[in-house]
């Protein structure tokens, strides 16, 4: 927990918040409504006599009491996909509509890309990329297993993508899921910070930036550009997403969302960020009993 | 068509997804199917409505893996993938895949075997099992089962998916000679 210590001045209740992150995480699934409604999901569940909670900001996302969520009915027919609670918040921001475009840029293993293609009844184009071939595999089976036929899977470097191939060349919205030092999933991954440093951080804020640039490059004037990583680091947050008003056409915008969380950083360790990131959220695992994430959404301007 | 324009028709090139033509007439590839046999297939042997599929293309990528897509693509495309794999034709009897049934087989109604629990249980864990009571055709079939509430009991909101038959399909058996064998795929057996 020492790589956390730095966040003290930043975070309310800061006791609060790193007894939290010691505590594990349960298990938690979003329901796929490309397969099947909320109730009829609900009452499969009741039927196996698998207990739930559902979260109250989606009724999509539940708390299953089981210790095996892959061994039920609902996830064997593609009803309910292993997801946690937080992670179904960013395309929930994005706000996907039937029939639109949309490029879910770091999208493995496909938990938010086809949690997408059901926000948009499974109708538009959802593009799924992931640089890493490793993980489009788990992308595909999941992909499949969930009945996603709107899905398309590339495998490029985000950073410098091409939309050659399709045949349109701007997409509506695109959702950044950047890869991260992953200090949210702490809960989950004991590990998660093993790796933690300051090096570490600077050198994938820099490809955070470039994804990001990219996704605003690819998507239309009026469109809608959602950035979220699972860290807690301003680098990799903040200014990854300054940068970005800076060198690109795009502002950041409020949203709604029924969870607690705090505003995002206007300054750190002597940096000033521009007024607008405080529309951007902070989710801390004290906060809902969740995982931490970041989230800030954008529009493309002219 | 005859056999000489047969072997004019070009070879079918793995590295890529191409929409499968309209009709046999169309076709420019040897061996490939058309839309229109893809479509007759699925309502001839699983009673599946043709207008299930407007708003979907179907693809072909190596040879006789057919896959389904509701998004924008221009043919052909180089890709990993586009949709879901959904059917397997190049082959005496064309054989649709579990996901493929699993999202679409609600709309069947012919070639569609009810399991019991216990059945279906077997059936997810990939085991083969004696089943003396079907009498249709023998071959691949839908296997399904009653999991959640029937179609009364389901409220419309949540778009298609509540629609369709009271049953779940679980994926595809073969049945033969009284026996249905489960051709669930290793990596999507569970033990329920």
């Amino acid at each position: 927990m020492e790589p956390l210590e730095r966040y003290r001045p930043i975070i309310d209740d800061f006791d609060a918040f790193l007894e939290a992150c010691e505590r594990p995480l349960g298990n938690a699934v979003r329901i796929n409504t490309i397969k099947a409604s909320v109730e009829r999901t609900l009452e499969a569940l009741d039927q196996e006599a698998v207990g739930y909670e559902q979260a109250d900001w989606n009724p999509r996302v539940l708390r299953l009491e089981t210790d095996s969520p892959g061994s039920t009915w609902t996830s064997f027919h593609g009803f309910t996909h292993g997801q946690e609670e937080v992670s179904a918040v960013p395309p929930v921001v994005l706000d996907p509509q039937p029939g639109e475009r949309v490029w879910d840029c770091c999208a493995a293993p496909g938990g938010k890309a086809t949690q997408i293609a059901a926000l948009m009844d499974d109708e538009g184009t959802v593009v799924a990329n992931d640089s890493n071939l490793g993980r489009i595999s788990a992308l595909r089976f999941n992909a499949e297993r969930l009945g996603a036929t709107s899905l398309a899977v590339t495998n490029e470097d985000a950073r410098n993508y091409s939309l050659q191939r399709f045949s349109f060349d701007e997409f509506d919205r695109t959702l950044v899921d950047a890869p991260c030092s992953c200090e949210g999933t702490i809960r989950k991954n004991p590990d998660a910070l093993e790796d933690w440093s300051e090096d570490h951080l600077a050198s994938v804020s820099g490809i955070q930036k470039g994804i990001l640039r990219r996704a605003i490059q690819a998507t239309r004037e009026g469109g809608t550009v959602v950035y979220s990583t699972c860290t807690f680091a301003p680098e990799e947050n903040e200014a990854v997403v300054q940068h970005a008003l800076e060198e690109e056409n795009c502002r950041v915008v409020d949203f709604d969302l029924d969870l607690e969380y705090a505003p995002g950083l206007t300054e750190w360790e002597g940096d000033e960020y521009d007024s607008s990131l405080e529309k951007a959220a902070r989710i801390y695992p004290h906060h809902n009993d969740t995982g931490g994430f970041f989230v800030a959404k954008l529009e493309v301007t002219a | 068509m005859g056999d000489e324009t047969e072997s004019e028709l070009e070879q079918n090139d793995g590295q890529r997804f191409d929409r499968l033509p309209s009709t046999p007439d169309e076709r420019t590839v040897e061996g490939r199917v058309s839309r229109e046999e893809v479509l007759e297939y699925f309502e001839d042997r699983f009673g599946i409505p043709r207008d299930t599929f407007d708003d979907h293309t179907f693809w072909e990528k190596g040879a006789g893996k057919i896959w389904i897509y509701a998004g924008e693509a221009p043919t052909p495309v180089k890709i990993e993938s586009i949709g879901m794999t959904c059917l397997r034709t190049r082959q005496e009897h064309w054989k649709p895949t579990t996901d493929f049934v699993q999202r679409f087989g609600k709309y069947a109604d012919e070639c569609v075997i009810e399991l019991e629990r216990e059945e279906a249980r077997k059936f997810a864990a990939g085991e083969d099992q004696d089943i003396e009571r079907w009498e249709g055709d023998w071959g691949y079939l839908i296997a399904a089962h009653e999991v959640g509430a029937g179609p009364a009991g389901r409220p419309d909101e949540d778009g298609e998916a509540v629609e369709g038959g009271d049953l779940e399909p679980l994926g595809v058996g073969l049945y033969l000679h009284g026996e249905l064998r489960s051709l669930v795929p290793k990596g999507r057996r569970r033990d329920l």
